[in-house]
């Protein structure tokens, strides 16, 4: 679907004519990221961030696909055929920097594309298709990230799938066997280590697929915007290209500028010292941390110390882990109010806020060792988490008095005057 | 519907939550917990400690790396291996092919012989990798090709630790509080050694590096305990991460392109929107 004023594929050359009768993609791609898909013309640099997931992505399966020529999942020789791939590989030291950053730019690049979500209520009517699968996708990027940090077999490495694939032992009486099945034996192991490089070679692939599921999804009622008004005429949207491709491009020469200064000049920042350190099961580090991005989640998971009512504490740390990103599948249902954006929703613009540091809170006391004050705080992060997404939201949409809305994005762009907008066209 | 679930399960996961947290707060204020002789007296890597390879503009100094390497071969090598260097890689520090083919003919390697079979131990060559270091006793002391890599605080802290033995007897933190008499049973077993730079205190490993002149140099740098410590770090840097130098050559081109191409792309954008906006 698309706006009836979409410019139309109209091929001059002969060949392509041909080509479009026979297989219309030149056609596709027009109305996809062309000329022929109309884009609301307010869009901020928080719309860039889709683009710039969509090239993480890539950016991640071809450096991978590469890494996977060299690299030898087996327990016995997995960290140092790493480390051939750092020392005797032509420019391996670069692939695997670039993929072990990707991994965090990737990271940083859907957390700001999500809380841009969350902010602007790009998950509301009639665009809950594309924050569902967008939620999917966080999820098996998730998947995919914790596995590859197990592939070069470091100490964090074993350790870190040790303690994540332990979390299935919490399910009430077949968590056990089904930890034992996950693993293939009672321990990250050999066997561990083979699934685990398979399922990271595929899961990309299976991130792709929901990722053409986004997009089409996105395609059908076109991009939100920061007002939130829905596109009304003609002049409230430009043509993608070239107006979006060209602000791309440059979102794209900026991201790839701090992301290379990453890879060549604090490669290891990101890291942890003892992932370079042969895995051990033997030796336990002194603390187990996972990933920068997994800290938020980590925190949720550490901050249930206690049994409550019949749960035990380990099951609910669990729970809470899973519940913490499965809440926000039904965001589009929670937040009922009536307008999307932020802009227009004092009330709920101060708890986004406080959101947005709720989030850097737990994410810090997720990397800090587990001892006080870092668990009071985190339990406190933690509390007002669910909070926000299951109390607070749902209250402040059914009472919150949203401001004025401006009645279309030609006017918010160019003041109400009418002359003004007629001249600008 | 949905709503009132949805505040059901969020009170649940608060109420599970902040319950949690009233009992560690009760705790926490009834019984803090006990201050760890680690936690009063670990000391954080020497935070003045520089060498030629820090910062994005930084290279290897090879007259060091050589230094550095001399230690390691004449002192760390009796015990820690350095399993990841091939012997041919010593051509990047500065040796040429025939240094290389001497430094490896004085080790002793283990090689299978293609035709027997037999495992044995003869000279090195450029192609083999440091031969791993059999040490009979408490366990193997750590491998040494990516220490710098695999500690908070990479070379300063092979530095700090090098330098940092102390006499546990009257040995006192910044705070002035004296070791032994604020944790009388933190006292360092038989057999290992005290430095406050090691995670929990005591080390297995004995003082490495024991007096001024311990290697003789062949440049003729004066060979402190400082100095020795201060070039075997810097060789670590370079077993750690021989691509260093490379890295950081590659990534100024890459920069400046993508600086340039920035430039170019945003004048593009501004080009393309001008009368868009109005401007």
């Amino acid at each position: 679907m698309s706006f009836p004023w979409a410019q139309e594929y109209a091929p001059a050359h002969p060949f392509m004519k041909w080509v479009d009768e026979k297989l219309p993609l030149p056609r596709f791609v027009y109305n996809a990221v062309g000329a022929g898909y109309p884009v609301p013309r307010n869009l901020n640099y928080f719309w860039n961030f889709g683009i710039l997931a969509g090239v993480c992505l890539m950016l991640q399966i071809v450096t991978g696909i590469v890494l996977a020529m060299h690299y030898a999942s087996n327990a016995d020789i997995a960290f140092s055929s790493t480390e051939h791939i750092m020392r005797d590989v032509n420019w391996g030291w670069m692939l695997r920097y670039a993929h072990a950053n990707g991994a965090s730019a990737f990271f940083v690049v859907v957390y700001i594309h999500i809380f841009r979500g969350f902010f602007y209520g790009s998950y509301k009517a009639p665009r809950e298709m594309i924050w569902l699968l967008g939620v999917v996708i966080f999820l098996l990027m998730m998947a995919t990230a914790f596995m590859g940090y197990v592939l070069p077999w470091g100490q964090m490495s074993f350790w870190g799938a040790s303690v994540i694939t332990n979390l299935f032992s919490a399910i009430p009486l077949v968590g056990d066997a089904v930890h034992t099945w996950l693993l293939g034996g009672f321990a990250p192991d050999n066997a561990a280590l083979n699934r685990f490089f398979s399922l990271h070679f595929l899961l990309p692939f299976v991130i792709l697929g929901v990722v053409i599921l986004h997009i089409w999804a996105l395609h059908i009622p076109g991009s939100s915007n920061p007002t939130g008004v829905e596109v009304k005429s003609e002049s409230d949207t430009v043509p993608f290209h070239p107006y979006y491709t060209a602000k791309d491009g440059f979102g794209l020469a900026v991201f790839l500028l701090l992301y290379t200064a990453v890879l060549f000049f604090a490669p290891n920042a990101l890291g942890h010292p003892d992932n370079y350190i042969p895995a051990n099961p033997m030796q336990t580090p002194a603390h187990i941390v996972p990933e920068w991005y997994f800290w938020p989640f980590y925190a949720i998971l550490r901050a249930f110390t206690q049994n409550f009512l019949f749960f035990p504490a380990k099951l609910l740390g669990v729970l809470a882990m899973f519940s913490a990103i499965l809440v926000w599948f039904f965001l589009p249902w929670l937040d009922n109010s009536p307008v999307r954006s932020g802009h227009f929703r004092p009330t709920f613009r101060k708890f986004y806020y406080l959101l947005v540091v709720d989030m850097l809170v737990l994410g810090y006391c997720g990397g800090s060792p587990a001892e006080e004050p870092y668990v009071m705080v985190s339990q406190i992060a933690t509390a007002y988490y669910f909070l926000h997404f299951l109390v607070i939201l749902p209250i402040v949409s059914m009472v919150e008095t949203p401001a004025p809305l401006p009645f279309s994005i030609t006017e918010a762009v160019l003041g109400a005057d009418e002359s003004a907008a007629l001249a600008a066209e | 519907m949905v709503r009132i679930i949805s505040i059901a399960v969020g009170a649940f996961f608060a109420a599970a939550v902040l319950f949690a947290f009233g009992l560690g707060a009760y705790s926490f204020v009834t019984e803090p917990p006990a201050q760890t002789v680690e936690k009063a007296f670990h000391l954080h890597p020497k935070e003045d400690f520089h060498l030629a390879s820090d910062g994005a503009f930084g290279t290897f100094d090879r007259q060091q790396l050589q230094r550095g390497f001399q230690v390691y071969s004449e002192v760390c090598s009796n015990c820690h291996a350095l399993k990841y260097v091939a012997f041919r890689d010593l051509k990047e520090i500065g040796y040429n092919d025939d240094e290389v083919k001497a430094i490896a003919a004085k080790v002793q390697v283990p090689h299978y012989n293609p035709v027997t079979g037999e495992l044995k131990t003869t000279a090195g060559m450029p192609t083999d990798h440091f031969p791993p270091v059999v040490y009979g006793g408490r366990g193997s002391p750590p491998d040494l090709s990516l220490i710098t890599k695999a500690r908070h605080g990479g070379a300063a802290y092979v530095y700090s630790l090098l330098t940092g033995y102390a006499d546990q007897v009257g040995y006192k933190n910044e705070k002035g509080e004296e070791l032994l008499k604020k944790f009388p049973e933190a006292k360092t077993p038989d057999g290992l050694h005290f430095n406050p730079y090691f995670a929990n205190l005591n080390i297995a490993m004995p003082p490495p590096l024991t007096g001024d002149g311990q290697v003789s140099y062949k440049d003729g740098t004066k060979a402190t305990v400082d100095q020795m410590a201060t070039d075997v770090a810097a060789f670590l840097v370079w077993t750690a991460e021989p691509s260093l130098e490379k890295r950081h050559q590659t990534g100024w081109p890459v920069l400046a392109f993508l600086l340039f191409a920035s430039v170019l792309a945003y004048m593009c954008y501004r080009n393309i929107w001008a009368e868009k906006k109005g401007h």
